[in-house]
């Protein structure tokens, strides 16, 4: 890639300011076919495609879920001698499933009829019916919650020109120090908390800063270098979870001790209801990261980096330095989403508490476009769907893993913009803005 | 058909993009073997009018001629069948694949089950190329090839299409001074070959000394038609619709202490050889230094190197007394050094960005933009605000994204950052490449008023009309090395001796006794052929008489071209 070292550069005495021009000299030209692509997603998505390509596939799930359910398969069978009875149970079937899933996900009305039916208010509250009402939008924050954090993280590598593919090793890294401090250190309550946050914070960006670290002194691509890291992160995972300081003692699986009380992130909505204040945390980072990127010093830096890294060290910017900041921070924010699974729900780490995060937020970055609103928005939605999935896994035996074909179609079709414009005969934002580029000619 | 003459004839053309007419009922003819040449500035609708032509835009009205008959051309498919051939300003070339690949492209030769016929396809590219003229290995890697060489493939794959039409966008934006010579020779061969070529331009001195007929081009219609013999002054008034000073009048410079010292700078290059080679020279304040020189002679890494992306691997540089040889681009821009980058697209300007957002890309951090590390966007849009009338920036806001300004406003979106902040020394280089004649006299004037205020400038062209313009001294780069310095008034084949590597004494012996005789064994063609674009380019006062001398110096030129490529 374009940043790598120069080829042939026989100088024998690399002079003090060496990376600077090895990244200048070959950091010119075109942008790289992968990072033009990201780009045209980022940039070239109006909302409504990015609404529709959810539609989209929604739609093409629920053909999935009606093809694959096996009562209607059989029903399918006898299509010829009772066709309607074939439609309606496909119907059935979808329906069914996206119902589950709005009950999992938002609201189950049974719920909300629970409360009616009791006797007073208070009543209803006290004996935990109100919460029930609500536990569907705390299963899908709950959800949301480290998406939003890992979704930061790779938006704002983004930004500054960087693929963050290693959110995954940086949660690792934050989940190792946030636990350790979470069992290992006594601690009064809130306290105990700030430390254990920004000990997952430091963990991951560690993490982040080695990537830019090594990227900005010898052009080692980052891409490659996260890749590599998630593997380093995965292994060292399963060996310190099994040594003593980190094995949970009279355990022979890999998991950790459970972490303090005093440790725990504070149960916002109740004591029956999972959410917690990792949530608002999460939602503060996107605030602060909004106010990073749009209205701070640094921010600029990032957004011109990541733009044009020539015209940046033309302006006297240290393109080094803002890389190893920028993966840095990320890697903080990898690390925060770290937290709010050991700290919020969990509890403990073992070997599977990494779960996807790492890789979700890439995609939950794409879907939002890199920018925080859109990625909470985003991050909510793949929220709300793994909450109200499980939930359909539950009641219609319908496999959670429909989910994932849920979100990868999503993703495909927010990749394929031309396809959904297509699909609805929208106009393409970038045909009209092509007969302006044609009326002042190529040369102007 | 295709291949021989044709005349073609545009009749009433008109296109229009929503409200926005490009295209006004233009009228244009093009004869049988004749070079006509499309003048006009930037967005007046030249290229709109060749995409017409070329079958990439259909037109609202009017219509298209061949030899007296009507055609359609709804795709480029069909305009190339019909002899109509297309040079884009940007290439359409694979780079990864040889030459007579990228030639035969499209219209490959085949053996028995597909299989291509390579051989067949070099012989037919060496075959083409020896008929017209057009040194080209066909075997070599295009993405190997110097931009001038890869303009040859253009040419020669539109050749292949039997075009007797042939388009010419911009073919000189991309070449040097030499380049752009051999490619006239080769645009008076084809026309020779009875094809007819229509080359879009907006530099007058190219339009006059290549073409048969210039049709001016304004706001999408045609404002005139000219002879070749027309003058510098009529042309640049009809292409920008009032009268136009080619050469900003300046007092003579007043200069004072040296701001900008440079001693023995060297920058290593590759192969080993340095790029900059113990370069001194100073700047004092209230005076331009003009560099002079072929491009690539080590212009561009010696403005790097001042500031300081480059690094110096010897000699020092001093900044208004004080050394920054070893700062990097933060402190020199902050001790006092305006730079206006030679490529604004990749250096000078972030293209997303808004016109505000480059109007404070070196000094973001800085009160009072910035307070901490907050931005202060209250001050940032009432300075841009400011700026862009002060600098009268064309845009419709200042929330517009730069990349959609035209050249001229984006560079006076540089100058106008430069310049904004407190400078001592402007080193400015290319500052009006691909500009068209309004925005270069804006430039030029805006550089004479820093001088004239005290600052130093450093002015790095290899146009030579703009050095001679604004320059008070002249430096003359040659592989690196300064090989001379001279008064303003240096005739231009003194110039051009050094420019073609001559040493200092020796230029000044053999202009003097002109018809200048090879200096240097070698580089002499080379001299003659930068004589030949030299002699009639920068001669102010001679400019009627001056379009038809340069074709004696083709022979040299075409004989020289031979071998450098």
């Amino acid at each position: 890639m374009s940043e790598a070292a120069p080829p042939q550069s026989p100088a024998p005495a690399e002079p003090p300011a060496g990376t600077d021009t090895a990244a200048g000299g070959t950091g010119r030209g075109r942008p790289p076919v992968g990072r033009a692509i990201i780009d045209a997603i980022l940039e070239g998505n109006s909302v409504v495609v990015t609404i529709l390509a959810i539609a989209v596939a929604m739609v093409i799930g629920g053909l999935l879920i009606a093809f694959t359910d096996p009562p209607v398969l059989h029903a399918w069978g006898s299509f010829f001698a009772n066709p309607g009875y074939a439609i309606a149970q496909a119907w059935d079937a979808a329906a069914g499933a996206y119902v589950a899933m709005f009950e999992g996900a938002v609201v189950n009305p049974h719920t909300v009829a629970a409360v009616f039916q009791q006797a007073s208010l208070s009543q209803a509250m006290h004996d935990g019916y109100v919460a029930a009402v609500f536990n569907p939008l705390s299963e899908t924050a709950v959800n949301a919650t480290p998406l939003i954090l890992t979704g930061l993280s790779v938006g704002l590598a983004f930004r500054a020109g960087l693929f963050n593919i290693g959110a995954a090793s940086q949660w690792i890294g934050g989940a190792i120090v946030a636990t350790w401090l979470g069992f290992g250190v006594s601690l009064p309550p809130v306290i105990h908390v700030i430390v254990c946050v920004l000990g997952a914070f430091a963990g991951g960006a560690v993490m982040g800063w080695i990537v830019g670290e090594l990227k900005a002194r010898t052009g080692a691509h980052e891409v490659v270098v996260t890749i590599m890291l998630n593997y380093v992160m995965y292994y060292f995972l399963a060996y310190i979870l099994g040594t003593k300081s980190m094995q949970q003692p009279g355990r022979t699986d890999l998991i950790s001790p459970v972490i303090s009380v005093n440790a725990r992130l504070w149960h916002i909505a109740g004591p029956s209801l999972r959410v917690n204040a990792g949530f608002l945390l999460a939602l503060l980072a996107a605030a602060g990261v909004w106010w990073l990127l749009n209205r701070s010093t640094t921010g600029f830096q990032f957004r011109t980096v990541g733009a044009n890294p020539s015209a940046a060290r033309t302006a006297g910017m240290s393109v080094e330095r803002t890389w190893v900041l920028a993966m840095l921070l990320a890697g903080g924010l990898a690390g925060l989403a770290a937290s709010s699974v050991i700290q919020g729900t969990d509890y403990q780490l073992n070997f599977q508490s990494y779960g996807t995060y790492g890789i979700d937020g890439i995609t939950v970055a794409l879907l939002g476009r890199a920018r925080p609103l859109g990625i909470v928005l985003s991050a909510l939605l793949f929220g709300a769907l793994h909450a109200g999935g499980v939930q359909m896994q539950a009641t219609t035996q319908i496999p959670l893993d429909i989910v994932t074909v849920i979100q990868a179609l999503i993703v495909l079709f927010v990749a394929a913009p031309p396809l959904i414009r297509a699909m609805f005969r929208l106009r393409a934002t970038r045909a009209a803005g092509m007969g302006e580029t044609v009326a002042k000619g190529w040369n102007a | 058909m295709g291949g021989g003459p044709v005349k073609l004839e545009l009749k009433g053309i008109t296109k229009r993009f929503g409200g926005l007419v490009a295209n006004d009922h233009i009228d244009l003819t093009v004869e049988e073997g004749q070079i006509h040449a499309l003048l006009g500035e930037n967005g007046a609708g030249k290229t709109t009018l060749m995409n017409v032509l070329y079958g990439l835009l259909q037109p609202d009205e009017g219509e298209i001629l061949l030899d007296g008959k009507p055609q359609r051309f709804a795709t480029p498919g069909d305009a190339i069948r019909a002899g109509i051939g297309m040079v884009h300003q940007h290439f359409m070339l694979v780079p990864v694949f040889t030459v007579a690949e990228n030639v035969t492209l499209g219209m490959e030769e085949t053996r028995a089950l597909g299989l291509l016929d390579r051989r067949r396809m070099r012989r037919d590219v060496r075959e083409l190329s020896e008929q017209y003229g057009l040194q080209v290995d066909p075997d070599a890697l295009v993405e190997d090839l110097p931009v001038g060489v890869q303009q040859r493939v253009e040419i020669l794959k539109a050749l292949r299409r039997q075009a007797s039409v042939l388009i010419l966008d911009e073919p000189t934006a991309v070449l040097t001074p030499g380049e752009a010579e051999e490619l006239f020779r080769i645009m008076r061969d084809l026309r020779a070959g009875g094809r007819s070529i229509v080359f879009i331009s907006h530099k007058l001195k190219e339009v006059q000394a290549i073409a048969d007929t210039i049709t001016v081009i304004r706001r999408g219609a045609v404002v005139g038609e000219c002879p070749p013999t027309a003058s510098d002054a009529e042309l640049a008034s009809l292409m920008v619709g009032r009268s136009v000073q080619l050469r900003v009048s300046k007092t003579p410079a007043k200069p004072g202490a040296a701001l900008l010292d440079v001693q023995d700078l060297t920058v290593a290059g590759e192969h080993g050889k340095p790029a900059v080679d113990r370069v001194s020279f100073q700047v004092r304040a209230g005076e331009i230094l003009g560099v002079a020189g072929v491009q690539g002679n080590g212009q561009t890494e010696l403005c790097e190197a001042l500031l300081g992306v480059l690094p110096a691997v010897g000699g020092s540089i001093q900044l208004d007394g004080s050394d920054v040889t070893r700062a990097g681009p933060r402190q020199r821009l902050r001790a006092g050094l305006g730079y206006i980058p030679e490529d604004r697209q990749e250096d000078g300007l972030v293209s997303s960005f808004s016109v505000a957002d480059n109007l404070i890309l070196d000094v973001y951090d800085q009160p009072p933009f910035a307070s901490g590390i907050a931005l202060d966007l209250g001050t940032i849009g009432a300075t841009a605000a400011d700026r862009v009338t002060h600098f009268d920036i064309r845009t419709t806001s200042t929330a517009t994204l730069a990349g959609t300004l035209s050249g001229g406003n984006q560079q006076k979106v540089i100058l106008a950052r430069e310049i904004g902040r407190d400078c001592r020394v402007l080193v400015a280089s290319q500052p009006t490449r691909g500009l068209d004649v309004g925005s270069i006299e804006f430039v030029h004037r805006r550089i004479i008023e820093q001088r004239d205020q005290g600052l130093a400038v450093l002015l790095i062209s290899s146009e030579l009309d703009e050095i001679y313009a604004l320059s008070d001294r002249i430096a003359v780069m040659y592989e690196g090395r300064i090989t001379g310095f001279r008064p303003p008034d240096v005739p231009p084949e003194e110039l051009g001796l050094l420019m073609a590597g001559a040493r200092d004494e020796q230029a000044a012996t053999a202009a003097a006794g002109a018809p200048a005789p090879p200096p240097v064994a070698g580089t002499g063609l080379m001299g003659a052929e930068l004589l030949g674009i030299g002699i009639p380019d920068v001669n102010p006062e001679d400019q009627s008489s001056s379009t038809k001398t340069s074709p004696p110096a083709d022979p040299a030129a075409a004989g020289s071209e031979a071998e450098p490529e």
